[in-house]
């Protein structure tokens, strides 16, 4: 068939642009270090200075970059296919915020501090039973607007229990630390991190492929869907899980970082024939493309103090969500999309 | 292929939608279900796709389907729903190419030669080879009815379930759809349609089977089961009837 099917020149173009902005990354901060000294650091030449800021300092952060990027990227992809909707995002519905919640819970309950293993489970565990209460609240054929009014309620409680455990916090500097956890962050991050993250985000994302060609059979309804032989609430379950162990990872060592998952999809579809299944991939890398560049953004805009990469991302993401409104706004009329 | 239902009862929360139908059908004919809104038609139609749950019996030659696997339930059974709902603006061709699904074919763009084939064959025999690279989303109400039946005939099925398969078409397209499911009867499949245009019932059905509150009120050719006293008792109206080219010709009068 023609090119517009095949999608393998799209990923490929995502993989070296993600590929470039990882050693972008890697050269970007107080010491500037061109891409040919990156790579001489990161294969152990270089001073020791280099050595230490590449591999130690920006190795971690740069890592999490790429791979919440790419998480959050899939896991956006993957909710809009399960629910056929292309304004679906795991931020929108409240997910992160849940897992934030989690991980605040923990912390300020002095059950854990911010590198034990508790962390991404509690994540882990706000973020599934926030997706299942969407799902169980909004219904198996659920309509936009009942999604995003169930989101909507679901991202105010898990906000509203957040301020709660901040209220609630022994401290005010604990509160105060919560608070800029919150805004969603790669600064200082280690490889402890990255080893806590990971394992989660590869399970996640591992689930959400696995039965890919089934998001391209759900263009046709769960109905038509169940009669070519996909198991929609066995795919349904995947994805929660998927997206609630990618997502809680992500949370735990970053803060919530919203709206990559949003715009991603979009990006890629006319790239791949609008194809469901075969937006994933391209998503994903879409999505590393975007957190990375945004944090090579924070080092690059000058200001007294540093701004949260979290804060950008929504600050560029949420006036794209408009414009998608705005583009949808005909079909959402219409009642094609709902 | 025969399909039998024994005993087949459905109930959705506290109403019995369908209670007790027998049915008995057979490869190579053209099953008409007709009946009032709410007389369970939809029902029984996804109880024998295996969406929705019932008690009683429903095998396919002699085998219970809860006996088979979700793919092999899926290559004996293709399943047309309501309103042709395409959520994605992919290619026509794709949406055809998902009838191969159960056989194996994952992926539209890497069709082996037997999947293409099939596909190419169903868009023939509906007319939508030219249809074949637009999206689907931005075809009109008929050229997406045709693309879903194309879909449907991909799966080469001995069964096919239709439902309402000519709801909301133009005349041409009602035709042209009603045509098709019979020429695919006269090859050999079972095709089971639930419509409410009892004219088109009349004129293309071998058999038809009247629902009416989740009970079969009748079942036989179409001057029997769409006889004067039948349709009054469960319709509640008269037609006006006569015969053209051999066919019962039913048009709903009073």
């Amino acid at each position: 068939m023609t090119a517009r099917t095949s999608g393998t020149g799209t990923i490929a173009l995502l993989a070296t642009g993600a590929a470039l902005l990882f050693l972008v990354s890697l050269g970007i901060g107080p010491v500037r270090l061109p891409p040919w000294e990156v790579v001489r650091a990161l294969g152990g030449g270089g001073s020791e200075t280099d050595r230490i800021i590449v591999q130690s300092i920006r190795l971690p952060r740069a890592i999490l970059g790429v791979s919440i990027g790419g998480m959050l990227g899939l896991g956006g992809a993957a909710m809009q296919g399960l629910l056929r909707n292309p304004l679906a995002a795991p931020s929108l519905f409240g997910a992160p915020q849940a897992a934030a919640f989690g991980a605040v819970a923990t912390l300020s309950l002095g059950i854990a501090d911010a590198l034990s293993l508790a962390l991404p489970f509690a994540a882990v565990a706000g973020a599934f039973l926030s997706i299942f209460a969407l799902v169980a609240v909004a219904g198996r054929n659920a309509g936009l607007l009942l999604l995003i009014l169930s989101g909507l309620a679901i991202s105010s409680l898990a906000g509203a229990a957040t301020a709660l455990a901040m209220n609630l916090a022994p401290n005010p500097f604990a509160a105060l630390e919560i608070a800029f956890w919150l805004l969603g962050s790669l600064e200082d991050r280690s490889m402890r991190h990255v080893a806590m993250a990971l394992p989660f985000m590869a399970a996640g994302a591992a689930l959400l492929l696995a039965r890919r060609s089934a998001f391209r059979a759900l263009t046709l309804g769960e109905e038509a869907a169940g009669s070519l032989g996909v198991n929609v609430g066995r795919l349904r379950l995947l994805v929660i899980t998927g997206v609630a162990l990618g997502i809680g990872g992500a949370v735990a060592v970053a803060g919530t970082i919203g709206f990559i998952g949003l715009i991603s999809p979009h990006l890629v579809r006319p790239f791949v024939g609008y194809d469901p299944a075969r937006a994933l991939v391209p998503s994903a890398l879409a999505g590393a493309c975007l957190l990375t560049s945004a944090d090579i953004a924070v080092r690059l805009i000058p200001s007294s103090s540093d701004i949260k990469v979290g804060v950008l991302t929504a600050l560029i993401g949420v006036p794209f969500f408009l414009y998608l409104i705005v583009r949808e706004r005909s079909r959402l009329q219409a009642g094609l999309i709902a | 292929m025969t399909l039998r239902l024994a005993g087949v009862s459905i109930r959705l929360g506290a109403r019995n939608v369908l209670s007790g139908v027998d049915l008995d059908l057979a490869a190579g004919t053209f099953v008409a279900i007709v009946g009032p809104n709410g007389a369970g038609k939809t029902s029984a139609l996804r109880a024998m796709v295996g969406e929705l749950p019932f008690r009683g019996t429903i095998s396919l030659d002699g085998a219970p389907l809860s006996g088979l696997t979700r793919a092999e339930r899926a290559r004996r059974i293709a399943y047309l729903p309501q309103g042709h709902v395409a959520h994605w603006p992919l290619p026509a061709r794709d949406i055809v190419a998902l009838g191969r699904m159960p056989h194996g074919a994952a992926d539209p763009a890497r069709l082996r030669p037997a999947d293409a084939e099939a596909v190419d064959e169903a868009m023939r025999v509906t007319e939508t080879e030219t249809l074949a690279g637009r999206p689907v989303t931005e075809l009109s109400g008929g050229e997406r009815a045709r693309v879903a039946l194309a879909r449907v005939f991909a799966v080469r099925a001995p069964v096919i379930l239709a439902d309402e398969p000519t709801a909301a078409l133009d005349p041409r397209h009602q035709l042209d759809v009603s045509r098709a499911l019979r020429s695919a009867a006269d090859a050999g499949a079972l095709v089971v349609a639930v419509t409410h245009d009892l004219g088109l019932a009349a004129r293309f059905a071998d058999l038809v089977a009247v629902l009416a509150e989740g009970r079969l009120a009748a079942i036989g050719s179409p001057e029997d089961a769409l006889a004067p006293g039948i349709l009054s008792r469960v319709f509640g109206i008269e037609a006006f009837r006569a015969e053209n080219e051999g066919r019962p010709v039913l048009v709903p009068w009073s």
